[in-house]
């Protein structure tokens, strides 16, 4: 049983869980994350956020019971978490764009910090939030609230794209990136049960046929998702 | 031998504790957690004759105490499971339960007809194997079949016959708690021949979305498992454990080894552990234990003392 460090708020509904602790992990992996006895009943896939030898951090919305149970956590209280789970970004070379939508920039700052050369594009529909971090470890960093992200990027110039964000960004980026030819990875969101690839609720619709997300993916190369035939995310 | 120890249908069971179907793959993801070896048995994931890819949407459902599923059986097919997965699973020491569902009567005779041949040529020197046929009539996520057959007892007696003419496995018929008389369905199950029956699938269930005016689900119902069934469940086991005489192997909601001992009370030989996977990957290991150290702790020797005792 590990303990909470601190739970930070860092918008309007958004907040960064630090647990103590030493954690493995890649980027764009996830933790199945529980802070609570019996209700909810299952636990919540988190990306991983950041991480370090003192902790792991998730940056999480409160969007349901589980995550508003997670928002009430304090410094020492028990969490469990399972993981690190999931296939995470690939090791990529060159200069990378990570573009993330909304709480999709979550998988994106530990990319940001391992990766040697990228440009992050934060896209935000009201409010920006856990941007500054980014500052620190990219290239560049393009803001926007409000309006597509999209619009400020040119895929040409980069060598990778790691992406996360709501569906309809995802699949957009799919069709820019096809037409620059760039390599495109992206971060699926899904609902999940088990977390580590036994109950299938997480299954993909992707070229290949369904993938778990929790286990082949969270992350895909954007060509093999079929995004219109996915209508949870 | 041990104190926990149980036997359904000649396959002796380390311990009662076998994981449900559907929530535990065939045992490869939960094998980091702990051994397997120290679970009673590992049910698969429900399969069918062809390779189906579940249902679209929405598949899970979060409700107070438990979920609703709606993943539709996706499975690789019964040839596949036969060629990649069974013979890791036999390795693991300890019994399979091949859950076969199925759309039509000749799927389910066809499906079944090739688990016995597979397993007929995996015998082993004693002629034993620790393989039984769990045979699903009772998901309720397949608009065709499955649980088209578990509700009414005679359309059930149907598939069971024509299975247990096919194959010398030990026989499992896994009951819907939608049936229309489940101890009407029970004594059918016995009647036919079949070696024990496992209960309860999942309760049928729904979730409506208010604002898009619809169900939240493809297929406008779900499964819904979890600790919210456990009263029905074990209602539904004693009520089966008292009309026949083959083994009941109880399940829904369970969570703890207490929970495992009011099935046993119920009269369950055995008992599956589902959705509760899902909250603790150990939870398997850790019931098995659990249910030992209460015995040990109440100078229970065995559970046959206590079986059926209510």
């Amino acid at each position: 049983m590990a303990s909470v460090w601190s739970n930070i708020k860092v918008s309007s509904d958004c907040y960064i869980l630090t647990v103590e602790g030493k954690y493995g992990g890649r980027m764009g992996q996830f933790y199945m994350v529980r802070g609570w006895r019996r209700d909810p009943l299952l636990p919540r896939p988190l990306s991983i956020y950041d991480l370090n030898e003192q902790g792991i951090s998730f940056l999480y919305r409160v969007v349901g019971a589980g995550t508003e149970r997670l928002a009430e956590l304090k410094r020492g209280d028990h969490i469990e978490l399972n993981g690190p789970l999931g296939n995470g970004f690939p090791e990529v070379d060159g200069h990378v764009a990570l573009v993330g939508g909304g709480l999709g920039i979550a998988p994106l700052y530990l990319a940001a910090r391992q990766l040697p050369r990228s440009t992050a594009y934060l896209g935000f529909s009201r409010e920006a939030f856990a941007v500054e971090p980014f500052r620190v470890v990219c290239e560049e960093v393009v803001v926007k609230t409000g309006g597509s992200i999209l619009d400020d990027i040119d895929l040409s110039g980069f060598d990778a794209v790691f992406a996360c964000g709501p569906k309809a960004m995802l699949q957009a980026l799919t069709d820019r990136a096809e037409e620059s030819g760039t390599t495109l990875y992206v971060s699926v969101e899904s609902r999940m049960a088990c977390g580590v690839g036994a109950c299938l609720v997480c299954s993909c619709p992707t070229i290949h046929g369904n993938r778990r997300v929790c286990v082949e993916g969270p992350v895909f190369a954007g060509g093999e998702v079929l995004w219109d035939e996915h209508d949870e995310l | 031998m041990n104190m926990t120890s149980c036997s359904i249908a000649g396959v002796m069971l380390r311990n009662p504790v076998i994981m449900a179907s559907g929530t535990f793959g065939y045992g490869r993801e939960y094998a980091a957690y702990y051994p397997l070896s120290e679970l009673g048995g590992i049910a698969t994931k429900g399969l069918t004759l062809h390779p189906r890819s579940g249902n679209p949407g929405v598949r899970v459902w979060e409700t107070s105490s438990g979920m609703m599923n709606s993943v539709g059986l996706e499975n690789p097919g019964v040839d596949a499971f036969i060629s990649r997965e069974l013979d890791w699973m036999l390795e693991q020491d300890t019994a399979v339960l091949v859950n076969l569902g199925g759309g039509t009567l000749e799927e389910y005779i066809e499906g079944a007809m090739r688990i016995d041949t597979a397993c007929r040529e995996r015998y082993r020197a004693d002629g034993k194997l620790p393989v039984l046929l769990e045979l699903n009539i009772s998901c309720p996520n397949v608009k065709e079949g499955g649980m088209a057959f578990g509700i009414e007892t005679e359309q059930a007696r149907q598939v069971i016959r024509a299975v247990r003419a096919v194959t010398q496995l030990p026989l499992v018929v896994k009951l819907s708690p939608n049936a229309r008389d489940i101890v009407e369905m029970a004594c059918m199950c016995e009647a036919e021949g079949a070696d024990a029956i496992s209960l309860i699938n999942t309760v049928l269930a729904m979730k409506i979305d208010i604002l898009s005016r619809r169900s939240i689900f493809h297929q406008p119902y779900a499964g819904l498992s979890g600790p919210a069934i456990k009263p029905i469940a074990l209602r539904m086991v004693h009520q089966t454990a008292k009309a026949v005489s083959i083994p009941v192997i109880g399940m829904g909601g369970i969570t703890s080894a207490e929970d495992a001992i009011e099935f046993v009370m119920a009269g369950a030989t055995a008992i599956q552990v589902g959705t509760w996977n899902f909250v603790n990957p150990r939870a398997g290991a850790e019931l098995a234990a659990g249910i030992a150290d209460w015995m040990q702790r109440e100078g229970v020797a065995s559970l046959d003392e206590i079986r059926g005792i209510v």
